[in-house]
């Protein structure tokens, strides 16, 4: 990148963590940031271990135990020997190691995503890896976060650099309001069946406009979250005073002058006026209703007032075929309005919407009302600190009343690795982010849906528009 | 890691698109602490019938695809899920290369951590390909990496980019640790620097 030209916020964020730039292109990339959980990173200790290594940075690296560990009562321990093994192994990895680490019965424990931005230990300007793809979340701050296999894990670990090769730039701008009861989710959602799972692939989005800017920051992490599920491996928005406010007084936040300098800092990092992207995609957010997933990938997505498509419409054969198994897999008919689509579990929670905002909108429509009769209905706080404030609240009661069950925090029946599973042939309502075959269980079938979506289906026991709620 | 250079084998057909990490390996089986020994639960949901045993309509429960080492595919293989449960699982059961008009971006760069060689190639020849890996013991695919060649069964040869530091990585088998580490005096000089002119940059040390 030559002195004078414009760049973009993906561009500053890479030029700043450039150690060296080798001669075909590809560029040692300094990491200010590596999360740790207990799934992606036993082999990767491992592999330090034997090449006798030590962790470069443990102070720059975080570790936490979200998937594996059970949503009940955790002070008697774990009792599934795998998963109790995997917590294990990690917390002995962290000890032999000297990586600060939040064990399961600490308040700030939780879903590696939601705990890195509440603690301030993910900020504006940073490069932030972890073993997990869904840290494209941080690139909400305004930091470029993507998610590494293992051995980039034990990469990170050794050397706190990673190989790699810059993304190209897509801009993704939403101009206009979102209307009445559309959130994050539903434009996230939108924005994936528009562009298609694949179609950030290579590329770092950026989510720009009017509709972007006015998200709270859960929303704005619940749209860089999903990035993923468009195919980037990272998702950006540009910092602004509502990050700057957001990051203010967290725990591992830099304080007073520091704090200052910081923002002095962070302002420079938006992109500069006419910087190229490689590709752009606009949306109206007044054109966006609530969404709902029919299918088992994100991209198979219908306004909640829709109704599931005919494969028999779809001209190219592999994709009539595809979509004749979603419909087999899901359960559903072409044709069917998707309002008519009766569930039996509803799941509120993840690192795509276990924040508090989004506690509050479901409990907003639980407010007064009953849980329908045969459903099950999980509300799963991202961190013990969520979790509390809730409670502070009295968020947790207006849930319970209603009928939903108020469990510890983790990554709960986002993916079926701990005890929160969908039994074959279930279907659920789920603020996670794939829908995937088995995903939350094998057999189990899964619609994306906002939060207030959720608890909107968990009452009427049937996927519904929130809409008729507010 | 073993080095890649030359590999003639058998090439299973699985014409999907879309095929996730999830689908590769599911979630749960990630509760191990090793790399090994996932190959008996790759494509779990597709390779096994709900009582257990196996289906006998999926392409690697049958001969001679039970012995493949080259996988076919069509768009978008391996998205979803950053696992790397996903190339180890692929190794341990054999695959070497997998061959598909595009990847996810972590399962690409995960491939090559591992010894295993993703090809892009374009869909109509991905097509061709499938068919060829229809041919049963005929279905016998070579990736000669150092020529950056794939060559049918009926010997014409398809050229396919790959990026030269992976080339270079992949055909020695080299550790990407230890070439890192030869910069580390730049990394010092670099942490230095950066501590200097953003001194507010925490610590996560309590
Ligand atoms: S909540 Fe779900 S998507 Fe997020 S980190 Fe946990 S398992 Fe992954």
């Amino acid at each position: 990148m030559g002195a004078g030209m414009k760049r973009t916020l993906f561009d500053k964020l890479w030029d700043s963590h450039v150690v060296e730039r080798l001669p075909d292109g590809t560029c040692v990339l300094y990491i200010d940031r590596h999360l740790v959980h207990e799934v992606t990173s036993p082999q990767a200790f491992e592999g330090l271990r034997l090449a006798g290594r030590a962790v470069r940075r443990p102070e720059a690296t975080i570790a936490v135990v979200d998937h594996n560990i059970p949503t009940s009562d955790r002070r008697a321990g774990i009792s599934e020997p795998e998963s109790r093994l995997q917590v294990e192994t990690l917390e002995k990895n962290v000890a032999e190691f000297g990586v600060p680490y939040f064990p399961v019965l600490d308040a700030r424990q939780g879903i590696v995503h939601i705990v890195g931005p509440e603690q301030g230990i993910s900020l504006p300007g940073m490069t932030i890896v972890c073993g997990d793809s869904h840290t494209s979340t941080h690139g909400a701050l305004g930091a470029l976060a993507f998610g590494i296999g293992t051995s980039e894990v034990e990469h990170v670990l050794a050397t706190q650099t990673l190989l790699q090769r810059p993304a190209k730039n897509m801009l993704v701008e939403v101009s206009g309001r979102l209307p009445l009861g559309v959130t994050a989710k539903d434009l996230v959602l939108a924005i994936i069946g528009r562009i298609g799972t694949a179609g950030g692939t290579g590329h770092v989005i950026e989510y720009a406009g009017e509709a972007v800017r006015a998200l709270d920051m859960a929303g704005r992490m619940t749209v860089c979250n999903m990035s993923i599920e468009a195919g980037a491996r990272a998702g950006l928005i540009a910092p602004d005073e509502t990050t700057f406010a957001y990051v203010k007084g967290r725990p591992y936040a830099p304080a007073g002058d520091a704090f200052d300098q910081a923002v002095a800092y962070w302002r420079t990092l938006p992109a500069d006026e006419g910087a190229a992207y490689d590709k752009r995609v606009h949306l109206h957010a007044a054109e966006i209703a609530p969404m709902v997933t029919w299918g088992t990938n994100p991209e198979a997505v219908v306004p909640i007032t829709g109704a599931v498509p005919d494969p028999e419409a779809e001209a190219d054969e592999t994709a009539r075929g595809q979509m004749r198994r979603m419909l087999d897999y899901m359960g559903l008919n072409a044709g069917q309005r998707m309002t008519e689509v009766p569930i039996d579990v509803v799941f509120i929670g993840s690192c795509t919407n276990g924040r508090i905002e989004d506690i509050r909108a479901a409990a907003a429509i639980a407010r007064g009302r009953r849980v329908a009769a045969g459903v099950r209905a999980l509300v799963v706080a991202g961190s013990g600190l969520v979790k509390q404030q809730a409670e502070a609240e009295g968020l947790d009661r207006v849930l319970t009343e209603a009928g939903f069950e108020w469990r510890e925090p983790g990554c709960s029946m986002c993916l079926g690795m701990n005890p929160d599973k969908l039994a074959p042939g279930q279907r659920c309502a789920s603020t996670s982010n794939r829908n995937f075959e088995g995903r939350q269980g094998p057999g189990g079938r899964t619609h994306l849906v906002s939060p207030a979506m959720a608890a909107a289906a968990a009452v009427r026991g049937r996927l519904a528009d929130v809409r008729e709620f507010v | 890691m073993d080095a890649f250079t030359t590999l003639t084998a058998i090439a299973a057909p699985l014409p999907l698109a879309n095929v996730d990490t999830d689908k590769i390996i599911p979630a749960r089986f990630l509760k191990t602490i090793k790399r090994t020994g996932l190959g008996v639960h790759l494509f779990d949901t597709l390779r096994y019938r709900a009582d257990g045993t196996e289906n006998p309509d999926f392409v690697l429960n049958s001969e001679p695809y039970r012995r493949a080492q080259i996988l076919i595919a069509f768009e978008n293989f391996g998205c979803g899920s950053s696992r790397e449960h996903a190339p180890w699982a692929l190794l341990d059961f054999g695959i070497r290369a997998v061959i598909a008009p595009d990847f996810a971006d972590i399962f690409y760069n995960n491939c090559f951590k591992n010894g295993i060689l993703p090809v892009r190639l374009p869909r109509a020849v991905c097509e061709q390909l499938m068919a060829d890996a229809r041919m049963g013991n005929n279905a016998r695919v070579t990736i000669d990496l150092a020529r950056q060649v794939v060559l049918r069964p009926n010997g014409e040869e398809i050229a396919f980019e790959v990026d030269p530091f992976r080339k270079h990585m992949l055909l020695e088998g080299l550790d990407e640790i230890g070439q890192t580490l030869q910069h580390a005096a730049r990394i010092d000089g670099f942490e230095r620097e950066r501590q200097a002119a953003q001194p507010w940059l925490p610590s996560l040390h309590a």
